[in-house]
């Protein structure tokens, strides 16, 4: 991460925190709007996070994925309806059932990057089209099913919406959260700090390790990994179903962790806006993890505002409005795509089909 | 003396062609091979099926006297062989240690142990006198560096063969002087190399043996002692080659292109033209030599209106065209071979038929009240064709399908169809084979003494002695001399283009 984007970073980040501290400050603590923000923010970036995640692995072995956000959206539904089932069927107890369900989820997002593999790589079908049949399969499934179980009459649940086990619960980091106040911060769920480690874990692989080495050449010049010895379809499929495994934990996220429910088209873009963390995080780990924390700070903008909307004065009233807030993730996405805080180069061979 | 690599037989069929027919090929310890022939006289099949990247359809290989059969380049390499492909295959963005490593990764507790290949090639580059810095970036090292770390990356591998492709295709003469003292000293050492290229010159100075190769055939393997470069052209195309250029002295007439302190600069906003004024006259050919990277590219460039100059002034006959666009260039006259011809040349995708009107398509016959008239572009396409010696089934495959030479041969004449008055050839004959460059050679000496001026800038000095009229010497983004072709030796040229040669008659 150069110069150039670590201080817009800052800037964003502290402009978002800002406002929301101006604004709140005549009833609540700065320091708890602080801490409230930060936490929200660690947790909104979690499914952008590990979005990018599975973007760095796809890319950075020659593979485009525009798929994530079909991965992430089957991987939510799917774990989500493993979990209920096992809760309300077999009446497993709750957080087995949720752990399952987070098992199906990577399964699932696992299998969805095998088909993405399959079709680019194996069929040489063109990467784009192959990632927007991920999305559009994702988005007829999901939806169909989430209709058909839950909605029809005569099905399963017999149109009734069952009682979901819950969300995963808290994990808070002793010692750490127990400072006053800002110790909120370290009190979190599993995935999101299973993202956390994993950013540290996919650096160190993709950086350190002969996997990450081998990853890089084949997504660089693959006719030179060839030449080496290398088995360039062997790299891709491989880092694609890691992607896809990454991308289902991410989509885990949204109906086992943040929400017990599913409703279709869930996900809302976060798939995009993860290839956006990656372009800005210049397909490394820990950029994207600091890029997914600026759309984070978005999202946790638009969240926290709405605790203060009465207290916003009247000259900013347009905040009011949570159309408007909502747009920020979205704004920020194009002025970064359009390539306005410093350019970034993906892998020289990212999106194009090895021919022997 | 022990032969380390023999081939017999070796046949491999593509659709339509038979790439290698009966092969028959052998290796000694410590010798220099040369394996001579034209584009697609299959010795780059032949290499790719002893670097196990193909496998042959009939025939064996032997190491060592014991056969072999090669899956992948894999098994090549641990059977001792290394290959140095004319595309180097490195990474740009990896480092020389991770580009040597990449395949044959050493590792400590699982992690790349970077520490240890670093001192392993200091080991190599002592033993075999090749300096490298093992931290640098490939992507920001020059060409003959980066060949040199293919060497490398082929010595790590513990590699006793080493195959070197066209090596010597990208190379300024001075990177050319370095490979070949280079290959002497690995020699020395033991290692047996085979040296694939079709320049004539190159394979006498450095060959032990020379194989020539033609249509997939074995044609000849010769003592070089006992040949020269008539016979190798002979055998290597089939029928008796005009090497030397046939050409009447001179006779320049009106000068029709003239360039006035010119400064250009780069991408990377340095100056790397500063300050060359020349005149071209009809029925001449100005030559302009130097080593690669002194400023040709730029000068080219800003002459045919793909670069803004800085300042300068460049006129064709009485009117000053300083950077005018392309299209206004051409319709009064400029002809132009670029240097890079896939990039600047011609659309690849587009049919030969396309490309030969790509400077004309807008104007009649080719277009009529804004439609394209198919019909009369693809009989100048049939015409172009026959009259320049395409070879090609048809005027409307891709371009992209044809071999380099008649790629080339595309570009020469659609811009010689033209009723040009100056042409600016840039690099007309790199990567061709010698029936290719003959002809190329022979339509620019015709056009002028049809009265067209000629700009020609070449990195190969034998090219630009044998066309010019007039040498230009360029150095440093400047032209050090202006010399009458014949009152110039080889050796003086080599030196000035060295900068190392101050001439005392700088301009006629």
């Amino acid at each position: 991460m150069d110069l150039k984007r670590s201080i817009f970073i800052t800037i964003i980040v502290a402009f978002l925190y800002s406002i929301v501290i101006l604004i709140g400050k005549d009833t609540t603590q700065p320091l708890i709007i602080l801490t409230s923000m930060i936490a929200t923010t660690i947790s909104v970036a979690t499914p952008l996070t590990l979005g990018a995640l599975c973007g760095t692995f796809c890319e950075r072995s020659g593979v485009t994925n525009i798929g994530i956000e079909g991965m992430m959206l089957s991987a939510a539904f799917f774990g989500w309806l493993t979990s209920i089932y096992l809760n309300t069927i077999y009446h497993v107890t709750p957080l087995p059932s949720l752990l399952i369900g987070v098992f199906v989820a990577i399964l699932t997002g696992g299998l969805l990057g095998l088909l993405h593999a399959w079709l680019s790589v194996t069929f040489k079908v063109d990467q784009i089209i192959s990632g927007t049949v991920i999305n559009i399969l994702a988005t007829g499934v999901t939806g169909f099913l989430n209709r058909q179980l839950f909605f029809e009459k005569g099905s399963i649940f017999g149109g009734n919406v069952p009682h979901a086990p819950g969300t995963l619960p808290i994990i808070a980091i002793p010692g750490l959260s127990q400072i006053p106040v800002f110790g909120k911060v370290f009190e979190q769920q599993p995935i999101a700090w299973t993202a956390i480690i994993l950013v540290f874990v996919a650096n160190f692989v993709l950086f350190r390790t002969r996997w990450g080495l081998r990853t890089r050449a084949v997504g660089e010049h693959p006719r030179a990994a060839d030449t080496v010895g290398i088995n360039v379809s062997f790299m891709r499929y491989i880092n694609v179903i890691i992607g896809g495994c990454l991308a289902g934990l991410g989509g885990a996220y949204f109906t086992l962790e943040s929400v017990p429910s599913f409703e279709p088209l869930m996900t809302n873009g976060r798939g995009f806006i993860s290839l956006a963390a990656m372009i800005f995080g210049n397909w490394t780990p820990l950029g994207a993890w600091a890029a997914a924390l600026v759309f984070g700070a978005a999202q946790a903008f638009q969240i926290n505002l709405q605790f203060f909307r009465d207290l916003i004065p009247p000259q900013w009233a347009f905040l009011q409005q949570s159309y408007i807030v909502g747009l920020t993730p979205y704004i920020l996405t194009m002025i970064i795509l359009a390539g306005l805080i410093g350019r970034t180069t993906s892998p020289a061979a990212d999106g194009t089909p090895y021919e022997k | 003396m022990d032969t380390v690599l023999e081939v017999k037989g070796i046949t491999k069929k593509f659709p339509g062609v038979l790439a290698n027919d009966h092969v028959d090929f052998n290796l000694r310890k410590g010798e220099i091979h040369a394996l001579l022939g034209e584009n697609g006289a299959g010795k780059s099949t032949l290499m790719n099926i002893i670097y196990g990247l193909t496998s042959p359809d009939d025939g064996e290989i032997l190491i060592n006297g014991k056969a072999t059969h090669f899956h992948s380049p894999k098994d090549a390499i641990a059977c001792g062989i290394g290959m140095v492909h004319q595309h180097f295959m490195l990474v740009p963005v990896f480092t020389v240690a991770e580009n040597i490593m990449l395949g044959s990764e050493k590792l400590r507790n699982g992690v790349l142990d970077i520490v240890q290949v670093n001192k392993d090639l200091k080991e190599l580059s002592t033993q075999y006198g090749l300096e490298i810095d093992p931290t640098s970036l490939v992507h920001d090292l020059p060409v003959g560096i980066q060949q040199r770390v293919e060497i490398i990356k082929a010595l790590y591998r513990k590699a006793e063969i080493l195959i070197l492709d066209e090596p010597t295709a990208v190379l300024t003469p001075q990177e050319v002087e370095d490979l070949f003292i280079i290959i002497r000293k690995l020699v020395d050492q033991g290692i047996s190399v085979i040296f694939i290229t079709h320049k004539l010159k190159e394979v006498l100075s450095i060959a032990d043996r020379i194989t020539v190769m033609r249509g997939g055939k074995v044609i000849a393997t010769d003592d070089p002692k006992q040949t020269n470069e008539q016979a190798l052209a002979s055998q290597m195309v089939g029928r008796t080659v005009i090497l030397k250029v046939d050409k009447t002295p001179a006779k320049p007439g009106d000068v029709v292109l003239s360039v006035k302190d010119l400064h250009v600069q780069d991408d990377r906003k340095i100056e790397t033209v500063r300050g060359v004024s020349f005149e071209v006259r009809k029925g001449e050919i100005l030559g302009i030599a130097g080593v690669q990277g002194n400023g040709q590219t730029e000068l080219a460039e800003a002459m045919t209106g793909l670069r803004h100059a800085i300042s300068g002034e460049i006129r064709i006959q009485d009117q000053n065209v300083f950077n005018h666009p392309p299209r206004d260039l051409v319709e009064k006259g400029m002809g132009h071979i670029p240097e890079d011809r896939q990039k600047h040349g011609f659309v690849m995708q587009y049919p030969i038929s396309d490309n030969l009107v790509l400077c004309s398509y807008y104007v009649s016959p080719f277009c009529r009240r804004g439609v394209l008239q198919n019909s009369a572009i693809g009989t100048n396409a049939e015409n172009l064709i026959k009259r320049f010696d395409i070879r090609t089934p048809s005027p409307y495959v891709p371009t992209s399908k044809l071999s380099g030479g008649n790629q080339q041969k595309v570009i020469v004449a659609r811009e010689l169809s033209r009723n040009i008055k100056f042409l600016v050839a840039n690099q007309p004959t790199r990567g061709l084979d010698v029936g290719s460059i003959e002809y190329i050679h022979h339509e620019i000496v015709q056009m002028r003494d049809e009265g067209i001026g000629v700009v020609l800038i070449s990195a190969e000095l034998d090219e630009i002695m044998a066309l010019s009229d007039r040498i230009a010497v360029m150095y440093h983004g400047e032209i050090v001399a202006i010399l009458p072709a014949d009152k110039v030796t080889r050796e003086e040229l080599g030196l000035m283009m060295a900068g190392s040669l101050k001439p005392e008659v700088s301009t006629i």
